[in-house]
């Protein structure tokens, strides 16, 4: 590689050069106009009120102060209640986490089944489940609303996990049931000779090859259910309410001056979980995504 | 002795289309029965339907004497060794042998000792803590015969267990199942569509095509007296000359006539057989062809013919010339001194002669 360059560079002088170098200017460019949001939230979480009214929005801050995380975290005012996110924050660890083990290990069954044990019209099952991942949200909400009233689960907790996990179920199943066509059907009818049974297969063999797949479904769940808005608004109520809705409220109901820093630093912990999520696993997320056959 | 395979009238359809017909196959203790065919021919589905992965249509089959028809595969007293190998590819070695004795709740105890004893037969000892994706094609495919030999089986299944392996180790892993089946003197169905292979290992020999069986028989029943075109064809590489050709009667016997090119007709006299219809193919082995003066009988004629190609392989050399408007290939000495364009005479022995009905296929002696 590195002598190919080289030689390139050579044999093109220097308008090879100067082209690499505009590539990189261009693409630090738009690096920088990416990045530029969240350079904002930052510095301006990290400021106070005068001198974010007398300071320029990009320029650093003078004097760091994590005031405004702390009104954030604990202090900030939704409406009449001032606790800050704090407990929106542990709704939606409530809500999340529950949800997406649910809707991951439900998915690796279906998949399982749809994948693996092929039946008369497993098929047309498998599209109608792939057709409820683009069944538009708004539609649904009016229906999903009687239904959790008559399971006596409305503007509750488990009620909002039931939710997550109904419509996480379309692509959870997608996701496995990708995976696992790509794992030869011998597998199973050396396990069948072995004599193990359907639930048998299923733990031993297919959960154990299944890292990759459930990293992704993990974090494609986890940041779908925390980052909701439509259903965390629809079916909750006051005390169930998850971070998405309260972060809302913060911004949207401060009375007299507007405290910049705050929501700033609100947005920032709202989003910190999923960030977090990305880091841990992403090598994960890319190696899931990518993963072809299981090498026997 | 009573059958330890019992195949009656079985039938596979998947939906409107007829996989299997009417197959009708026993086998006893001991027996190495190969299924062999051209992909495509069922030979897989039927072996599928006799470990009970696939449902079949109609029909029925015992295996030692119990009906197995509706029995799940676990229950049928069977092992079977895959194509891919299909080992549990998360578990080690030790734990793909043994899973399946975990599955049934066999004690700890027996598991270790039977582990033991399969490892030390199949030489895989060293192996036990790898897993699948640390071992090389053939050591995959030990280990899956392991899986198989832990059970102690009525029945052993072998679907294409050789395919997935380079030619060299195919020969090796060849010789060492044919070696497992006499230390065992177990009972064994074989999957392949390698006739070289089927020839080799079986004791008894289904060809199949297009779902139907074309013949049962020996090795050398198959070989030497195919049942119809297809198994002529099919079995024996190179493959058996088929060449059309007249016949006539002349006293005793039967002249069999066929056209050359730019010569006379080549007459050979069949003192064997008569009452032939006036048109048939003739079928002889390429090592019936040899060299005049290499191969002696009552049944051998000499004849000149026209060398149109001289392959080499070594141990023999093949011969090709043109008789019945078809390619012949005789099976020479590797020394002759044949060469392309010339006329060497060459002697035919017909004491082992097949002829066959051109419209029918159909085996006419």
């Amino acid at each position: 590689m590195t002598d190919m360059t080289v030689t390139n560079a050579r044999s093109g002088g220097l308008s090879k050069i100067a082209l690499r170098w505009i590539l990189y200017i261009l693409l630090g460019i738009f690096a920088l106009y990416y990045l530029m949001p969240l350079f904002v939230m930052l510095t301006t979480s990290l400021k106070s009120l005068d001198e974010i009214r007398t300071g320029s929005l990009v320029a650093l801050p003078r004097d760091v102060t994590f005031d405004a995380w702390r009104t954030a975290w604990s202090g900030a005012c939704t409406g009449i209640q001032c606790e800050g996110l704090q407990p929106y924050f542990w709704n939606s660890v409530l809500i999340a986490v529950p949800a997406v083990m649910i809707s991951t290990l439900l998915g690796a069954m279906n998949g399982y089944v749809v994948a693996q044990w092929r039946f008369k019209g497993a098929n047309i099952i498998f599209s109608l489940m792939l057709f409820g991942c683009f069944i538009p949200f708004q539609v649904v909400l009016l229906p999903m609303a009687t239904t959790l009233g008559k399971l006596g689960l409305a503007g509750t907790i488990p009620g909002l996990i039931f939710v997550h996990v109904v419509y996480g179920l379309g692509f959870t199943t997608l996701f496995f049931r990708n995976y696992y066509v790509t794992i030869p059907q011998e597998l199973v009818k050396a396990a069948k000779v072995d004599g193990a049974g359907f639930f048998r297969i299923f733990w031993s063999i297919f959960l154990p090859l299944s890292l990759p797949i459930i990293v992704v479904t993990v974090i494609w769940q986890f940041t779908q259910i925390w980052n909701d808005f439509l259903f965390g608004v629809s079916f909750s109520q006051a005390g169930t309410q998850p971070i998405t809705v309260a972060l809302n409220n913060i911004v949207n109901s401060t009375t007299g001056v507007k405290e910049y820093n705050v929501d700033m630093a609100a947005a920032i912990i709202a989003a910190l979980p999923t960030l977090l999520v990305y880091v841990v696993a992403g090598k994960y997320f890319i190696r899931g995504l990518t993963a072809g056959s299981v090498k026997g | 002795m009573a059958p330890i395979l019992d195949i009656k009238n079985l039938k596979k359809n998947y939906g409107s289309t007829e996989i299997l017909k009417d197959i009708n196959v026993s086998i006893e203790p001991g027996d190495f029965l190969v299924l062999v065919g051209p992909s495509g021919c069922g030979k897989s589905t039927l072996l599928n339907c006799i470990a009970g992965l696939e449902p079949i249509t109609g029909g029925s089959i015992s295996i030692a004497g119990q009906d197995m028809t509706e029995v799940s595969p676990k229950d049928r007293n069977i092992a079977m060794v895959f194509q891919s190998y299909a080992l549990y590819p998360t578990m080690s070695v030790a734990k793909n042998i043994t899973f399946g004795m975990k599955v049934r709740g066999v004690d700890q105890a027996t598991q270790d000792k039977k582990l033991q004893e399969v490892a030390a037969q199949l030489q895989i000892e060293q192996l036990l803590n790898r897993r699948p994706g640390q071992l090389s094609g053939g050591q995959r495919q030990r280990v899956a015969m392991g899986r198989a030999l832990v059970r102690d089986p009525a029945l052993f299944l072998f679907d294409e267990p050789l395919s997935n392996l380079d030619a060299k180790l195919r020969v090796e892993m060849r010789t060492e199942i044919k070696k497992l089946h006499q230390n065992l003197n177990a009972s064994m169905v074989y999957v392949t569509h390698d006739q070289i292979e089927a020839m080799t290992l079986a004791t008894k020999i289904v060809v199949m095509k297009g779902g139907v069986i074309q013949q049962i028989g020996s090795p050398a029943e198959i070989y030497n007296r195919p049942a119809n075109l297809f198994v002529a064809d099919f079995m024996g590489s190179p493959a058996m000359n088929l060449i059309p050709a007249k016949t006539r009667a002349n006293g005793g016997a039967t002249e069999i006539v066929i056209d050359r090119p730019a010569a006379e007709p080549l007459v050979l006299k069949d003192t064997q057989n008569a009452n032939l219809p006036a048109d048939v193919i003739l079928g002889l082995r390429p090592e019936d062809i040899a060299e005049a003066g290499y191969r002696s009988g009552d049944n051998v004629q000499t004849a000149d013919c026209m060398v149109e190609m001289v392959e080499p392989a070594g141990a023999d050399t093949y011969v090709v010339s043109h008789l019945g408007g078809k390619q012949v290939t005789a099976r020479l000495h590797a020394e002759t001194t044949a060469t392309p364009g010339a006329a060497l005479p060459m002697a035919f022995d017909l004491s082992k002669v097949s002829y066959f009905a051109p419209e029918t296929g159909a085996r006419l002696n």
